[in-house]
């Protein structure tokens, strides 16, 4: 377990919470933040039953600062200690209704989890739901979108296979960001959705808030006695202006790469019709059948090649402008959240915290898809390249054998 | 030049040869087969201006003029530069001559010229006439037009030809007095009549189909070529749009703002590089075009074939007949039917006299017949030797040319290829800066 998962005390069944103070701190590894000690501390009285926690309401929010205080060292991909995959789509048929699930395989090696593998299969509906309560539960950090319910344009068909794959590859995706992000990664919830049968899902969905909504409705108390908090943190107006702007931005970056998809793909509409033209061509010929029927072959190649670069395009670059245009809509709605809690969790540098580490996931993030994007370009036109050099190696060669001295 | 060695056959191993550079080595091509004219003379289309005038009807009209330079070859060579002869003509001028070889050596495949108006475009490509590119188009269309007269060894020591190049004033009036016109126009609706001839060439009826072919596929080709440039255009531009949204957001961004802003303007370099990729693309367009019209002068050439052997076919069938007729008339048997005869057998016969009167024409118009059937025999033979010298030429000439046309082509896609390697490779450097 990584230090910054200090916060893992938060969620609930927590098994080195579990354990009494004194243990707890040699279990863990001794090169861990004395934070790790201060949490172990504050809340292992408060895990035994809920009603304990009512009691560390009378407490300052000062401790509350320091439950939701965590790292903020970027987690190196070396100390990942959580895999999931989400793969595997099915169809489901019941007398009511039709379904797909997925398989979400996890593998880890943290302590909390009774197994060090799990494989459950989960519908759609199941991951509404763990984002459902991951923003009750957090209502002022940034939850990663998911892909959109229903999709509006085209009306493309629900279980349509190219559907189905980008709706897992989201989903993937998704619980990824979860399993990433210091604070979602140790949620209950989080951890009911990796390794829960169905049925035990199914009650647990049915439980009332859990702890986690009534930490939220402590902080809603919380900040109903602090009201009266006037200036807005002048970072927090910052961060709603940049939102908007950037949600603009991925926009318009979402839409130029459609339609730049488009004009590709009616590029290679007309593209199709060129190869056979030559190869019809060149039965009129003697002489130049051979040179014609090896342009056609380089079209036709070409072709190939500009229907892989247009596949590329649309399932790797389209999908993540899309996923953070879904993100900046919900940056953008926490405008709404114009209440003082803000202002407190703002004060707590718990938003803060998030929001800076949302920034540089989204930096991550876009530029690798970017520098793919540039990378597969490079290979579309470098495999072109090659097509046609070799159409002249082979006029090349025709002209020595023939001894022509075709070139004047 | 067919030595071995990665330098050997310039043309195909430089990938960097520009279209320009193409096209000069086609007009070496042409020089190097030599006519003793191209030996003599460099000929050049280099200038075009706008005159305004008054036409035929007295009306004002704007038109283009070309400048046509000739310079001795040996001056050239010997170091020296002197200023090249010129003259002015205008497009009309250069149909006139072209009309006027077509007349004059009908066995021949005279060169085309280049489209009196602008087909097969897509659509930033500009129709007008008066477009500054287009002229510019037409220019070289003209001065390759002259150098194929110039390298064909029977229209190149064509007088008429020669005071194209070099008699500004009066050549309109000599070439008239040649009377060409008149022949011509009978030739001209010869050729548009119908008429089935029984035993043609075999060779020209295949050429005949071959020129169908030709001009079909070449313009399928040009159709679809157009289209699928307009789309590539769609495609490059679009990519604009990038520049100028990566140029927004990086102003709100703090450690992303210079890699975006940079990525952007390679964005922009991309989108604008279509113009020029586009622009090339064109002078493989317009050699399609030259052989596209070389396909109905070849057409022509078969035709006129035909028109010949029809002439041929029609006279001895003429002279057959007329055989015949002497042959009833001396034998006094009737083996046709014709209505002639008949009212003679009902209306009482001839006398020997006019009977001796007829005998005496038809011995005289067998005689011319079978002068006109052999004169027009050794006119066809003629024409066929000819003209198919002459297709053999054609063919060999549009082999190579073409070849030599899809080299460059290919030379076209690997310069598009490898700018666009760069600029995406540089891109993605400023990606990594993000």
């Amino acid at each position: 377990m990584s230090a910054s998962v200090v916060d893992n005390t938060v969620s609930s069944g927590n098994s080195s919470v579990a354990i009494p103070t004194d243990i707890s701190g040699q279990i863990l590894d001794l090169d861990e933040d004395d934070d790790l000690e201060v949490f172990s501390k504050d809340t292992s009285t408060t895990q035994t039953d809920g009603s304990s926690f009512n009691a560390s309401m009378q407490t300052s929010p000062a401790s509350m600062i320091n439950q939701y205080k965590f790292e903020e060292e970027e987690e190196d991909a070396d100390t990942k200690d959580i895999f999931v995959t989400v793969d595997n789509p099915e169809s489901h048929v019941t007398a009511i209704e039709t379904y797909i699930t997925y398989r979400v395989e996890t593998k880890t090696t943290r302590s909390e989890f009774d197994s060090s593998e799990f494989e459950v299969r989960r519908r759609y509906q199941d991951f509404l739901w763990l984002k459902g309560r991951l923003e009750e539960a957090h209502p002022t950090l940034i939850v990663h979108p998911l892909p959109e319910k229903f999709v509006m344009k085209g009306m493309v068909e629900r279980f349509n296979e190219d559907f189905i794959e980008t709706r897992r590859r989201a989903l993937h995706k998704f619980l990824n960001k979860i399993a990433e992000h210091p604070i979602f990664s140790s949620s209950e919830d989080f951890k009911i959705f990796l390794t829960a049968g169905s049925g035990e899902l199914t009650s647990h969905k049915k439980q009332g808030p859990g702890f986690l909504s009534r930490m939220g409705e402590t902080v809603k108390a919380v900040a109903a006695a602090v009201r009266g908090v006037r200036n807005r943190p002048q970072e927090f107006t910052d961060m709603q202006e940049y939102a908007e702007a950037f949600s603009q931005k991925i926009s318009s970056l979402d839409k130029v790469t459609q339609r730049i998809v488009r004009e590709q793909k009616e590029y290679l509409e007309e593209l199709k019709e060129c190869g056979p033209t030559y190869a019809l061509w060149s039965q009129s010929e003697q002489e130049l059948a051979e040179p014609l029927k090896n342009v056609a072959g380089c079209v036709d190649n070409c072709c190939k090649e500009t229907e892989e670069q247009v596949k590329h395009l649309n399932d790797h670059l389209i999908p993540v402008l899309h996923e953070y245009v879904l993100c900046a809509d919900t940056l953008k709605m926490r405008d709404e959240l114009d209440k003082a809690e803000d202002r407190l969790e703002w004060a707590n540098n718990a938003l803060k915290t998030d929001w800076t580490r949302w920034q540089k996931v989204m930096r991550t993030d876009l530029r690798s898809a970017f520098i793919d994007t540039a990378e597969r370009n490079v290979s579309y036109y470098e495999k072109c390249l090659a097509v046609w050099e070799s159409f002249l190696q082979s006029q090349r060669t025709d002209a020595e054998g023939n001894g022509n001295v075709d070139s004047s | 030049m067919a030595d071995s060695g990665s330098e050997d056959i310039a043309v195909i191993g430089n990938t960097d040869l520009t279209p320009s550079e193409s096209e000069n080595n086609l007009k070496n091509t042409m020089v190097e087969k030599g006519t003793s004219l191209l030996k003599k003379m460099e000929i050049s289309v280099a200038e075009a201006e706008k005159r305004t005038g008054k036409n035929a009807v007295n009306m004002q009209e704007t038109y283009t003029v070309y400048l046509i330079e000739t310079r001795p070859v040996d001056a050239a060579s010997e170091g020296t530069n002197p200023v090249p002869d010129s003259l002015w003509r205008r497009y009309s001028e250069f149909e006139l001559l072209r009309n006027y070889l077509l007349v004059t050596y009908p066995f021949a495949v005279v060169p085309p010229l280049p489209e009196k108006r602008a087909e097969f475009v897509w659509h930033k490509l500009s129709a007008d006439n008066m477009d500054p590119d287009f002229v510019e188009r037409r220019r070289v269309g003209l001065e390759n037009f002259l150098l194929r007269v110039a390298s064909h060894p029977a229209l190149s020591s064509d007088k008429i030809f020669y005071l194209f190049l070099t008699e500004e004033n009066g050549w309109k009036e000599t070439v008239f007095e040649t009377g060409f016109q008149a022949k011509a126009d009978s030739r001209l609706k010869a050729l548009n009549a119908t008429f089935r001839v029984k035993n043609p060439d075999k060779r020209f009826v295949e050429m005949k189909h071959y020129g169908d072919e030709l001009q079909s596929v070449i313009s399928q080709l040009l159709r679809v070529r157009a289209r699928a440039a307009d789309r590539l255009y769609g495609v490059y531009k679009v990519h604009g749009n990038y520049g100028r949204v990566f140029s927004e957001w990086s102003a709100i961004e703090k450690e992303m703002g210079d890699g975006l802003q940079s990525a952007g303007h390679h964005m922009d370099a991309y989108a604008a590089s279509v113009d020029d990729i586009l622009e090339e693309e064109e002078h493989y367009a317009d050699q399609l075009k030259e052989y596209l019209f070389y396909s109905d002068a070849l057409r022509t050439v078969c035709r006129k074939h035909e028109l010949t052997q029809y002439e041929l076919e029609m006279a001895v069938q003429d002279l057959t007949s007329k055989k015949q007729q002497r042959e009833e008339l001396a034998t006094g048997t009737i083996r046709t039917f014709s209505l002639k005869g008949m009212t003679s057998k009902l209306f009482g016969q001839e006398t020997p006299e006019q009977r001796e009167a007829k005998l005496k024409m038809l011995e005289t118009q067998i005689e011319e017949g079978e002068e006109l059937v052999k004169e027009r025999n050794s006119e066809c033979d003629e024409f066929v030797k000819s003209a198919w010298v002459d297709i053999e030429r054609f063919k060999e000439q549009k082999d190579h040319d073409l070849r030599e046309s899809l080299i460059s082509y290919a030379i076209m896609q690997i310069s598009m290829c490898k700018k666009g390697i760069q600029v995406w490779n540089n891109a993605k450097e400023c990606f990594n800066k993000m």
